[in-house]
């Protein structure tokens, strides 16, 4: 008797439970998915106007930004605003505009990707051989040089801009692409990164190579590298996404806004091309996106390996 | 500069190998030290393209700020002590510079923990489309900021969406970029891209907490709750605190997302210290350069070592 008491109260126990299981289920889905639509309400309205018409667009927006062309009130401006997720048609009209009639917003992405796939490749590269460096080759002297590198990854801008303005300025670079690519390449935030990678190849790999007389640089080349290939790939993407959103630097080193990457130059769309300006922001975002798609676990791997500083 | 050093480097280790010899040491060890020594040259080659371009872009440069934030010009070059640091603190626009970024840091940091840390715990339970959730949560990371400003232009504009929101309820407008509230949009964005980033760092942290620890005190009856705040929490609190001084960092850079938004001159509220550094790089005022970044350096540095005496204790902690 009292034993069937016992069992029945388990057993209500587990329905329970499994009760609040599923209705844990629930509300957690609900809080992600709230959490999902503020992520990706920017992404997708962004992509969505941009398949908008200029009428469409000026008849939506018309009175956030006033000034669109009021050409003798033949355009409609709508009193309130819309906000729209679907275009009444799909239009490539902006696409078209930003490839043929504005060269501007082309020669800015242009200036966008000569600095930032640059800085890319020669980071990496440089950043591997001194990784490779502080993995092999240990001492008091290059403990004390890592944490000179982990404080110079760590200062903002406000600080490393400073040097970097008057070295360029004594090179005489200021106002030239070098003056964006030398202090990027030479960025330690990679160095920091790959050396917690290369610290995983297991040593024996290296001493059996090492044995069979292979010398230090084609160890680095042949074995450690390919070894790290996800991880230069993950540093590869943070570092790109990372240039791809630059604003600081070139507002202070390139004095000239005709060299100013798209990222900066977005901002500055004037009133009249506000369609315009969401197809261009969908093309901007293309590169970073299809590298999401394509390397989002690596990333992941990337960033997690970061959770200490040692 | 930097081969000097190896050179010495090998001189030291060639001092020490003859005191080896001396001692009587076995034959085994000279040669390991022999090979040691044929180490050091490929080592100061691999490391020199970095080190090299460390020192003449970082290292060297920052000696001279330090030597230009105690000197009244660079033509004069007159020594004057502390002035440049106490103009700079007497100076209004960096008084307000200084407070709305601490203000900034203060509101957004705890944000971006708490919610971080709330999105991988529930990307860490049992729910359908979990990986399609978490490449949600991420790709804000991804995204440049410029691309979307438009869209939070279209948002808090004077005759934006969330006024005419407001409206149905009857309030009044408010002009979001010129009003106090400025400071929230920039905290929306600044958690809009970086919450992706802290949360991929909890999710590794949860996934290293043991599982049999979570077994054990879920035998004993332990309730979900208890299993968080008493265990998890105990366990990944490293990377609470690594995560907070991140942010912490990051919120430095929050000059980027109003710049976007509000262009040169933004509102009052808004005006961060990069703006003050860029209005004294386009003034060429090098002595309020060198001793605002020196400033900064300072405080960076405290920062970074509280940083690192926390992992030195936390890490006792984990191994004890």
């Amino acid at each position: 008797m009292k034993n069937e008491i016992k069992t029945q109260n388990i057993s209500a126990g587990k329905i329970k439970r499994r009760k609040k299981g599923l209705s844990g289920i629930i509300t957690r889905t609900l809080i992600a998915l709230i959490f999902s639509v503020f992520f990706l309400l920017p992404i997708v309205l962004t992509v969505t106007n941009s398949f908008m018409s200029t009428t469409e667009i000026s008849s939506n927006y018309g009175k956030i930004f006033s000034s669109v062309d009021d050409r003798n009130g033949r355009e409609y401006i709508a009193e309130t605003v819309n906000l729209k997720f679907i275009p009444d048609i799909v239009s490539f009209e902006q696409y078209w505009n930003v490839l043929l009639k504005s060269p501007d917003y082309l020669l800015k992405f242009w200036n966008s990707v000569i600095y930032v796939v640059p800085i890319t490749l020669f980071q990496i590269l440089v950043a591997a051989l001194a990784a490779y460096s502080f993995t092999r080759f240990t001492g008091k002297k290059k403990t004390i040089i890592f944490f000179l590198y982990i404080i110079l990854m760590l200062m903002p801008y406000q600080v490393t801009l400073v040097p970097n303005y008057f070295v360029s300025k004594w090179l005489n670079i200021l106002n030239t692409k070098w003056a964006v690519w030398l202090p990027g390449i030479m960025s330690p935030f990679s160095v920091y990164l790959l050396t917690k990678f290369m610290k995983r190849v297991p040593n024996e790999v290296i001493e059996a190579a090492q044995i069979d007389g292979a010398g230090e640089f084609r160890i680095f080349w042949n074995i450690c590298l390919p070894l790290c290939k996800s991880a230069l790939f993950s540093v590869a993407i943070l570092v790109f996404i990372d240039y791809w959103n630059m604003v600081e630097q070139p507002l202070i080193l390139l004095e000239d806004s005709d060299m100013h990457p798209l990222s900066i130059f977005l901002s500055k769309i004037n009133a009249g091309e506000t369609g315009l300006a969401f197809a261009v922001a969908t093309i901007y975002m293309i590169p970073n996106l299809l590298l999401f798609f394509y390397g989002e676990d690596d990333l992941v791997e990337g960033i997690s390996s970061q959770s200490s500083l040692k | 500069m930097f081969l000097k050093l190896e050179k010495k480097k090998n001189q030291k280790q060639k001092k020490s190998e003859t005191e080896k010899i001396k001692n009587g040491e076995s034959a085994k060890r000279k040669k390991k030290s022999v090979l040691e020594r044929k180490k050091a040259i490929p080592s100061a080659l691999f490391l020199a393209p970095s080190f090299i371009g460390v020192m003449i872009f970082f290292v060297v440069p920052f000696i001279v700020v330090i030597y230009y934030s105690v000197i009244d010009t660079p033509i004069l070059k007159n020594f004057v002590w502390f002035d440049n640091f106490i103009a700079l603190f007497q100076n209004k626009a960096f008084q307000q510079a200084s407070w709305n970024t601490l203000k900034f840091t203060l509101i957004s940091v705890p944000l971006a923990v708490v919610l971080s840390l709330l999105m991988a715990s529930l990307l860490e339970k049992a729910m359908p489309f979990k990986s399609q959730f978490r490449s949600f949560f991420l790709t804000p990371m991804m995204v440049p900021v410029a691309s979307i400003v438009l869209v939070f232009q279209v948002l808090f504009n004077q005759n934006g969406v969330v006024n005419e929101f407001l409206r149905v309820f009857g309030m009044d407008k408010i002009d979001w970029f010129k009003s106090d509230f400025a400071m929230i949009i920039v905290v929306i964005l600044f958690l809009w891209k970086n919450l992706g980033y802290n949360m991929i760092l909890f999710m590794a942290a949860l996934a290293a907490v043991p599982k049999n620890v979570l077994e054990a005190a879920k035998m004993d009856g332990a309730s979900n709750k208890q299993l968080f705040f008493r265990l998890k929490l105990k366990y990944i609190s490293p990377t609470i605190f690594f995560v907070t001084i991140f942010s912490i960092i990051n919120s430095f850079k929050v000059f980027r997302e109003v710049y976007l938004l509000t262009g040169d001159y933004p509102y009052e509220s808004l005006y961060m210290l990069q703006h003050f550094m860029n209005n004294a790089f386009n003034s060429l005022n090098y002595q309020r350069l060198s001793a605002a970044a020196i400033l900064m350096s300072l405080v960076m540095i405290v920062i970074i070592g509280i940083l690192f005496l926390a992992e030195n204790r936390f890490g006792k902690d984990v191994e004890g």
